[in-house]
């Protein structure tokens, strides 16, 4: 008997690990994978690491380059029908609807079309303006990246802090424009901002917090008090949005990314699921608010979970209730290792439990974060690996999925 | 089965030992230790941790 068709829209981590994890669920379901990029699923924490700095540096083949990001997979050709370089326009009842016109017919449709950056709404500059989420982005990117050069990055997340970084490395000069007062605030609290602050600055980046960019003129920055900016190459790294103009009509809530229950269901359209950076979910560890998380561990947990609701449904049960996964990020800047586990953003205090975050850099640190007096999450910096497993231990053992009503 | 961590490209981030404890462990000294031959109940542990880690460094055969 033919399995259900299923098709699973982005063909990235989120996607592949969704397909594999289907495969394994439902052998007999015919699974067809789309993506709009050319190349076949890879692995995007590098374009702002090492990649980047072999390519700027010259002494990186890029086939071979490639090579090591893509994604390993045990999937087959035979176990999946996968279409690349074409785009998802439309979702409906029969199916998918590509960029050439085609459908593909599906019973059960997965969204994993993730993010894409934002631009800053400014004219000005185009030819020096850059943003780092594909391949491609890395490879217009690197060549930019010259000894000497004045690069200017807006927004301090992680990903300009760590184009930020690798820059400094390479030998230009680095300005960051951030218009909250610390770069990576949200994520890490306001104490472990500052100690990155300084690390930034200690390393040579010239770090402009509570400033936002005006107006862009030919080669420069112009920011809101007036002070311009030269630059040779720019670089907008101010957020994402979530890539689901495809699924407007579909009856899911879209107002940030695909809102879905605990089963990865989205809610509002019963045959549609969507995981990684796209899915907005409630975490029962932490409460009841549903969010997006754009860290690379979640592709896999909701790649599983997708799978097993759909099994689950196919074989005519209910998906067992609960899910509550241990978020974790990481990011490398200047060689250290930021490495969290749960959720930091949610805390309102911030305690250094090993270490001394003036020493950032130089010495591990490990800091705890908690709401209501309840751990939320734990941060390693520069920490040995060994140390950051004892603290996430102590972090499981204190998070207890939360009744939900 | 046969583990292996290329130690060329492992960037120590862990996750394996957090997929996996009872096949992946720091010593004392933080390096990366492994079971190098495991049986068939902990193929799945050991897929879980390949899939868990950031930089593809495990190698399962
Ligand atoms: C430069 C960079 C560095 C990062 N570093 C870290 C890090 O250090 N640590 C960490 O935890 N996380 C990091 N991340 C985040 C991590 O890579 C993401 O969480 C992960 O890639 C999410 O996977 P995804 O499959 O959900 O989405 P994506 O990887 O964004 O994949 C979505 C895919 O869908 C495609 N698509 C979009 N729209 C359509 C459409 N209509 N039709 C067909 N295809 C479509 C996209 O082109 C893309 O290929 C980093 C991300 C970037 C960009
Ligand atoms: S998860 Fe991968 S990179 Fe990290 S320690 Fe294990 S093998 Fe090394």
């Amino acid at each position: 008997m033919a399995g259900p068709r299923i098709t699973v829209v982005g063909a990235s981590l989120a996607g592949l690990r969704t397909a594999e994890a289907l495969k394994a669920a439902l052998p007999q379901a015919q699974l067809t994978l789309i993506g709009d990029e050319p190349h076949a699923p890879y692995n995007r924490p590098p374009l702002s690491k090492d990649v980047m700095e072999s390519f700027a540096g010259g002494d990186a083949d890029e086939t071979e380059a490639f090579g090591k990001l893509l994604l390993r997979s045990k999937l087959t050709p035979e176990d999946v029908s996968i279409r690349l370089g074409v785009a998802a326009t439309g979702f409906e009842n029969a199916g998918v609807r590509l960029a050439d016109g085609s459908l593909v017919r599906s019973d059960w449709v997965i969204a994993a079309t993730g993010i894409r950056p934002r631009r800053l709404p400014l004219p000005g500059n185009e030819d020096i303006r850059h943003v780092l989420r594909r391949f491609d982005d890395a490879r217009a990117l690197a060549p930019m990246l010259q000894p000497g050069k004045r690069l200017a990055v807006i927004g301090a997340g992680f990903i300009g802090c760590e184009i930020a970084a690798t820059a400094r490395k390479l030998g230009l000069h680095v300005t960051i424009v951030e218009p909250g007062p610390q770069p990576m605030m949200r994520a890490l609290g306001p104490r472990v901002a500052a100690a990155m602050a300084a690390l930034h600055r200690r390393h040579g980046v010239t770090l402009l917090t509570g400033r936002m960019v005006e107006a862009f003129q030919p080669g420069r920055v112009i920011l809101d008090n007036g002070k311009e900016i030269e630059a040779d190459v720019i670089v907008e790294a101010l957020g994402s949005l979530p890539n689901t103009e495809w699924l407007a009509g579909s009856g899911a809530d879209l107002s940030d990314g695909v809102l879905v229950d605990d089963t990865m269901r989205a809610i509002g359209a019963p045959n549609l699921l969507a995981v990684g950076d796209i899915a907005r979910f409630a975490n029962p560890l932490f409460d009841d608010v549903p969010r997006r998380v754009e860290h690379w561990c979640i592709p896999g947990f909701t790649a599983k979970r997708a799978a097993q609701t759909i099994a689950a449904l196919e074989a005519g049960d209910t998906p067992e209730p609960g899910f509550s996964p241990l978020p974790s990020f990481w990011s490398d800047q200047y060689g250290m290792r930021v490495q969290a586990f749960g959720a930091p953003a949610l805390a309102e205090t911030q305690t250094v439990v090993e270490g001394d975050l003036s020493q950032i850099g130089e010495a591990p640190v490990i800091v705890e974060y908690a709401r209501d007096g309840a751990l939320t999450g734990v941060i390693g910096l520069g920490a040995p690996p060994a140390l950051i497993a004892k603290h996430r231990a102590r972090l499981m053992a204190a998070l207890t999925p939360k009744e939900t009503a | 089965m046969k583990v292996h961590v290329n130690m060329d490209i492992c960037l120590l981030h862990g996750q394996c030992v957090i997929a996996a404890p009872e096949i992946f462990s720091f010593d004392d000294s933080g390096d990366l230790h492994w079971v190098e031959v495991i049986d068939d109940s902990q193929v799945a542990d050991a897929e879980a941790a390949s899939d868990a880690c950031p930089e593809q460094a495990i190698i399962l055969g």
